[in-house]
């Protein structure tokens, strides 16, 4: 009897999941659909069955380059994220393996700041950008990534850090590892899944950052954000060519997360201690 | 060689005062067990001795010589640690090989000292196993292999075997005995387990709050223990230590009495009691017993002494195996 409950809690959670996941994923699939309607067809009302008409693609790609906004993006993505790394790496090791009395409360704070609605900044970062020269730079764009996911990126290595414990590295240090031989041999290999998954987590939140690409830039450093939205103003709206241009801009990055989504869940400990 | 001295060893953390001060002699080839309640700094004294925190005062010495500014991997000891501690990244082989490849030791002997380890240990079948695809036996087998192929000149051992089951813990013990015997290195080995205290120790170092209560050979602790504190820590089940009207009766402030030394009898004795709890082991019998004008008394007999819960039975203290202690707790 108690099999059978078990089984059917089993069918309805799974059932359950697939619905959560199929409602998340519900926009994106109407997306695509609608990217590949006419533009008659995309204000026509629901329907999930398109006419399939690539022409929506060829419009978007010839009246407005994707080439540039996706390379922008790639340069935005990874180099935000590798500055992000390089200053969170030390920052979250010294938080983990010697915190201090201070050291969540360092991090409470850091964490606060993303608690802040980003307009309530807008004004002075665009007129710091403009007096610095740096609207629609790459330096200027990649900067401002970097900063808005720093807490996020320092949060996650700090945990993952801390899973690390404490006793393999004095294991490593009694059989006559020295510092530099700890780090390189049994700190970072442990550590590269908890940085993988970051790293990963990073380029995904930064390649769809959209408040500060669309409003700190125009052209030369303009990423796939601000091209989705170069399609929803000044001419009037055109469901279809915004749904394709979306399309192609979520496209790389849910290729990404599809071939990574192991190592984003992969844990850390992999049983070394019990 | 692997002779330890401590020279008033001490250890704050902050305000705390973990351990006042220290003074204690390993002999090479010793097996010595720390034990001790818990919180009582057995950890942190072996910590110290192995490098892995600095000493606020004092000195330690290895083999003569004053190591006490040393890194850990100077001191030339192994450290074997409750979690195991492995590499969770490389293969069991390579964990062996770790502290060989850090001393630089050439390829060819490297692998055939984990070989002769792997195979003292009954590792040969897993060498190429992460250790996530072990046991708990094997996994702390593993980390004893890693301690062994460096040929330290002490091991350390901390709680090693209390992640275990009963039965590995009984087989783990009897291996790391064995080992002790092959090796004749001195080894330090951490425990709150009374059976593994009394069976495996040359010496026993009972702490209690980060100072010696006393330093002695198993048997030494339990027939002859210094205080109450030993000997209420030292035996299991714990001696019956006994106040007032029999305590100055016999000029003393408390008697302590062990379970096993008491004469059960169904129809007279000195005292009498009624039996609370009876737990027969077959191979022992042990009573809990509410005595009458003593209180609460747990007596042990061999073999089956078929009791049960509510039954009158007479028990006489063997008057030659009394422990007396004066007003301070120290045995008279
Ligand atoms: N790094 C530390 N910082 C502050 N206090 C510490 C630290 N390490 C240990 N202590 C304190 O020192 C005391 C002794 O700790 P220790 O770990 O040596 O005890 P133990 O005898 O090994 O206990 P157990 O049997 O529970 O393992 C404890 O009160 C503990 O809280
Ligand atoms: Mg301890």
């Amino acid at each position: 009897m108690a099999r059978v409950v078990t089984r059917q809690h089993k069918v309805i959670a799974t059932i359950a999941a697939w619905l959560v996941a199929f409602l998340i994923f519900f926009p994106i699939l109407y997306t695509i659909i609608t990217s590949l309607k006419t533009e008659p067809e995309a204000i026509a009302g629901f329907s999930l069955i398109p006419s399939g008409t690539f022409e929506n693609y060829i419009t978007v790609q010839t009246r407005n380059d994707y080439i540039r906004p996706f390379m922008n993006s790639v340069i935005l993505a990874v180099g935000s994220t590798i500055l992000a790394l390089i200053i969170a790496i030390p920052a979250a090791w010294a938080m983990a393996f010697s915190p201090t009395k201070r050291t969540k409360d360092v991090l409470m704070w850091m964490l606060s700041t993303k608690m802040m609605p980003a307009v309530a900044v807008l004004v002075p970062i665009y007129l710091m950008f403009r007096d610095f020269g740096l609207l629609d730079t790459h330096i200027g764009l990649t900067v401002m990534l970097t900063l808005i996911n720093l807490p996020i990126v320092v949060w996650m290595l700090y945990t993952y850090f801390r899973e690390i414990p404490g006793e393999i590295l004095e294991a490593a240090r009694m059989d006559g590892a020295g510092l530099w031989q700890e780090i390189v041999y049994v700190l970072t290999p442990m550590a590269v899944p908890g940085i993988a998954s970051t790293l990963l987590l990073n380029i995904i939140l930064a390649w769809n950052e959209s408040f500060w690409t669309i409003r700190l830039t125009t052209t030369t450093a303009a990423p796939l954000t601000a091209f989705i939205a170069s399609f929803s103003s000044p001419q009037g709206l055109f469901w279809a060519k915004l749904s394709a241009a979306s399309t192609m801009a979520i496209a790389p990055i849910l290729i990404l997360g599809w071939f990574s989504q192991k190592q984003l869940v992969r844990g850390l400990t992999f049983g070394a201690v019990k | 060689m692997g002779s330890i001295t401590l020279n008033k060893v001490s250890k704050s953390f902050g305000e705390a005062k973990v351990i006042p001060s220290i003074d204690l002699e390993i002999v090479d080839g010793e097996f010595v067990v720390f034990v001790g309640p818990s919180g009582c700094g057995k950890s942190t004294l072996l910590r110290l001795i192995a490098g892995l925190e600095d000493v606020s005062g004092g000195k330690i010495m290895i083999d003569g010589k004053d190591v006490t500014d040393n890194a850990p991997a100077q001191r030339g000891l192994a450290m074997v640690f409750q979690s195991y501690a492995l590499y969770p990244h490389m293969s069991v082989r390579n964990n062996i090989a770790f502290p060989l490849k850090m001393a630089k030791v050439d390829k060819a002997a490297i692998d055939q000292k984990v070989t002769d380890a792997a195979r003292v240990l009954n590792l040969t079948d897993y060498l190429e196993r992460r250790p996530s695809q072990l046991s708990g036996g094997q996994r702390q087998r593993v980390a004893i292999g890693r301690a062994i192929v460096r040929e330290p000149s002490a091991f350390l051992f901390d709680e090693p075997l209390s992640n275990l089951d009963a039965a590995l813990r009984g087989t783990m013990r009897l291996e790391i005995t064995q080992l002790h015997h092959q090796l004749k290195t001195t080894m330090v080995y951490v425990t709150h387990d009374q059976v593994e205290a009394m069976t495996m120790a040359d010496k026993i170092v009972v702490l209690n709050r980060g100072n010696i209560e006393q330093v002695g050979s198993p048997l030494d602790l339990y027939s002859r223990p210094r205080n109450i504190f030993v000997a209420g820590f030292i035996g299991s089940p714990k001696m019956n230590l006994i106040e007032d009207d029999y305590a100055r009766s016999k000029g003393a402030k408390t008697v302590g009495i062990r379970p096993e030394h008491f004469t059960l009898s169904r129809d007279s004795g000195l005292w009498s009691g009624t039996v609370k709890v009876a737990e027969h082991l077959g191979s022992d019998t042990f009573l809990h017993l509410d005595v009458d004008g003593i209180g609460h008394i747990n007596a042990r007999c061999d073999g089956e002494f078929g009791a049960r819960h509510g039954d009158r039975i007479f028990l006489t203290p063997n008057e030659t195996k009394l422990h007396r202690f004066n007003e301070q707790g120290l045995a008279i």
